[in-house]
């Protein structure tokens, strides 16, 4: 019986392929529209990867990564005499306005590292070289930035190129690749020293302490540790990237917006494919009361409709999550719009759809229960 | 005389609740018997479809008996009725009711396939009646590629593949021109009668009356009288 119902279910091209397309739509919408909210969530934490450090160190009030409170160089040191702390790094972050030769102006995020050690330097540099940032007045720039400061994106700014940031002159000495940043600045890396040439003078110019723990050391402790000992608030990279995740969703109109589309990707979803199933299960009322007048139990119709419904939902969420991946790598390519999918995305995705697929299930197993066979009677 | 196949006594049936409730069928005291083939006839709307649905376990009874081979299916379970019929009893519906997505034999096999036999094993029997029927050609079309006749012998093919005492035909040459309708006629006499068998069919068609055995006639929800050969109410030639 199960391999008629299959057969059943292909045995209507059009019909199945309309059935198909119509989850395969829901799993695509609520995937894409997921993962390119996970994306704009990325983006908020981007320094964050950008800067490579496993423990930050940041002012006791700061609420998130992109908005630090000055504190002083001497801070540096209070952390790395901290137990338990392998090293710790100073590190300036800003936006700042960079002057092009031809007159146009940018902002930009401007990361200075510290010198010595280079913690927290960019990890993948394309062009150019890390050890080129300890001559004076040199930048790494990213990809990103290498187009969007030329006036020319086909002729991006390459080694060698020079532009203006306050009046000091900055050589770009490599290009590197980063993670887009949630106000769209392209990174710009240079020393910590150099940064604060650069930076228009205030009385306390440290953004935050890099810091790692000592082998065998947990993070998350070492940071507790920083905490009692300096009376400043230390993150592992994780926690402080949740912080500035939720800061983002509490503080602006951004995540909830997107997280709308979101819902509705899902709402839509759901409503397409229970009313194209539901319509399935309908039209196939007459077959399936004759199978039950010629004595099918409602147990095997039941096993039935699932089968068929939850084939179609597999083969759907399959094309659909397939699409969406496509359309990932599309987009990642071009590094617009953002598109984030991590593996707990499709996990959620294929849950929905096999809700939806119960759904219909049961509401057509329920129109076969009540239905009388002796409708396949009536003309 | 032969041996009750099928009996029914004092069944009420009525559909609807308060002002618009109609009894359809009134006290029906039914009788079949087996090697028979017995039609049921009388106008529109006295109840006879009702009867068959009744007869066939697929509609349960307000009040009174009903016995299929010595079973009271009016005390059965739902779920008893159902195995019942996969069991014992052939459809012919009007429509054929072949499901269109399927090919004959896969159609066919149904029956055979409700009953839990094995694919191969099915498609096997199915195939072998399908011949029985003049439909060995046409194994592996689809219902909608074949005639009505074609299609009504397809469905006989599927009545008659589990084997079941009692078959069941509503109408099975109202859609048929009356060349098809005699073939099917011609073919359920000779296929589908047999002694250990008790066919039943409900028409309005008098041009296959001479093919009955005997001749139940329904009015207004009850029996009203049964032509046999014995008082010569039927004509054979
Ligand atoms: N499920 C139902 N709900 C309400 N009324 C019904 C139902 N089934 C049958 N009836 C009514 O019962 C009466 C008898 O119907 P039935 O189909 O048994 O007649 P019939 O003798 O088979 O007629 P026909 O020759 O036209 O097929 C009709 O008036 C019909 O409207
Ligand atoms: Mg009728």
């Amino acid at each position: 019986m199960l391999n008629l119902a299959l057969k059943m279910l292909l045995g209507d091209k059009a019909k199945y392929i309309m059935l198909i397309s119509g989850l395969t739509f829901a799993a695509l919408l609520m995937t894409e529209q997921a993962a390119i909210f996970c994306g704009i969530m990325q983006w908020c934490g981007s320094t964050l990867d950008n800067v490579g450090a496993p423990i930050w160190v940041v002012d006791p009030m700061v609420e998130q990564v992109n908005d630090t409170e000055a504190m002083r160089d001497t801070d540096v040191g209070r952390v790395r005499s901290v137990e338990g702390v392998a090293w710790a790094a100073p590190l300036y972050q800003g936006n700042l306005r960079t002057h092009m030769r031809d007159g146009s102006f940018k902002f930009v995020q401007l990361i200075g590292i510290d010198a010595t050690t280079f913690a927290g330097a960019p990890r993948d540099i394309i062009q150019g070289r890390l050890d080129d940032l300890r001559l004076p007045n040199t930048v790494i720039l990213d990809e990103y930035g290498s187009k969007k400061l030329s006036h020319d994106p086909a002729k991006p700014i390459g080694l060698g190129e020079t532009f203006e940031i306050n009046d000091r002159e900055a050589r770009v000495v490599g290009i590197c690749k980063t993670r887009m940043s949630f106000s769209g600045n392209p990174y710009l890396f240079t020393t910590y020293d150099q940064a604060v040439q650069y930076a228009p003078s205030t009385r306390k110019m440290l953004s935050c302490v890099l810091a790692g723990a000592a082998p065998g050391q947990d993070p998350a402790q070492v940071a507790r540790r920083i905490n009692q000992a300096t009376g400043l608030k230390a993150y592992t990279k994780n926690e402080f990237f949740w912080l500035s995740i939720w800061w983002y969703i509490k503080n602006t109109g951004i995540p909830v917006a997107f997280g709308a589309t979101v819902v509705l990707g899902f709402v839509v979803g759901l409503a397409i494919s229970s009313q194209t199933f539901y319509s399935f299960v309908l039209e196939n009322l007459r077959n399936l009361g004759a199978l039950k007048a010629m004595g099918a139990s409602d147990g095997i119709l039941a096993r039935m409709i699932m089968l068929q419904t939850f084939t179609v939902g597999l083969i759907g969420y399959g094309c659909g999550v397939g699409l969406a991946t496509v359309f990932g790598l599309i987009v990642l390519k071009k590094g617009m719009p953002p598109f984030f999918l991590p593996w707990q995305l499709p996990l959620i995705t294929l849950a929905a759809i096999l809700f939806i697929c119960w759904l219909a299930a049961s509401l057509g197993i329920r129109k076969i229960r009540n239905l009388e066979p002796a409708i396949v009677f009536r003309g | 005389m032969n041996e009750i196949a099928v009996q029914t006594s004092s069944v009420c049936k009525g559909f609807g609740e308060g002002e618009a409730r109609t009894e359809v069928l009134k006290e029906v005291n039914f009788e079949a018997r087996m090697g028979e083939l017995l039609m049921l006839v009388g106008p529109s709307g006295c109840g006879k479809t009702t009867l068959l649905s009744v007869i066939a376990g697929t509609l349960g009874v307000d009040r009174g008996e009903v016995d299929v081979f010595n079973s009271s299916l009016h005390a059965l379970g739902k779920r008893a009725v159902t195995q019942f019929r996969a069991a014992n009893i052939g459809f012919i519906f009007q429509q054929y009711n072949l499901i269109p997505t399927l090919d004959c034999v896969e159609n066919v096999s149904v029956p055979l396939r409700i009953q839990g036999q094995k694919a191969a094993v099915a498609d096997k029997k199915a195939a072998a009646m399908l011949e029985t029927v003049g439909l060995g050609k046409r194994m592996h079309h689809r219902p909608n590629m074949l005639s009505g006749g074609q299609q009504q012998r397809v469905a006989i093919a599927r009545a008659l593949v589990h084997d079941p005492r009692l078959i069941i035909c509503d109408e099975p040459t109202a859609a048929l021109d009356s060349e098809n309708g005699t073939k099917v006629m011609e073919l359920l006499r000779g296929v589908a009668a047999r002694p250990d068998r008790c066919v039943i069919v409900v028409t309005h068609d008098n041009r296959i009356f001479k093919y009955a055995d005997r001749m139940t006639h329904m009015e207004d929800g009850r029996i009203d009288h049964t032509d046999t050969k014995e008082n010569n109410a039927l004509e054979h030639n």
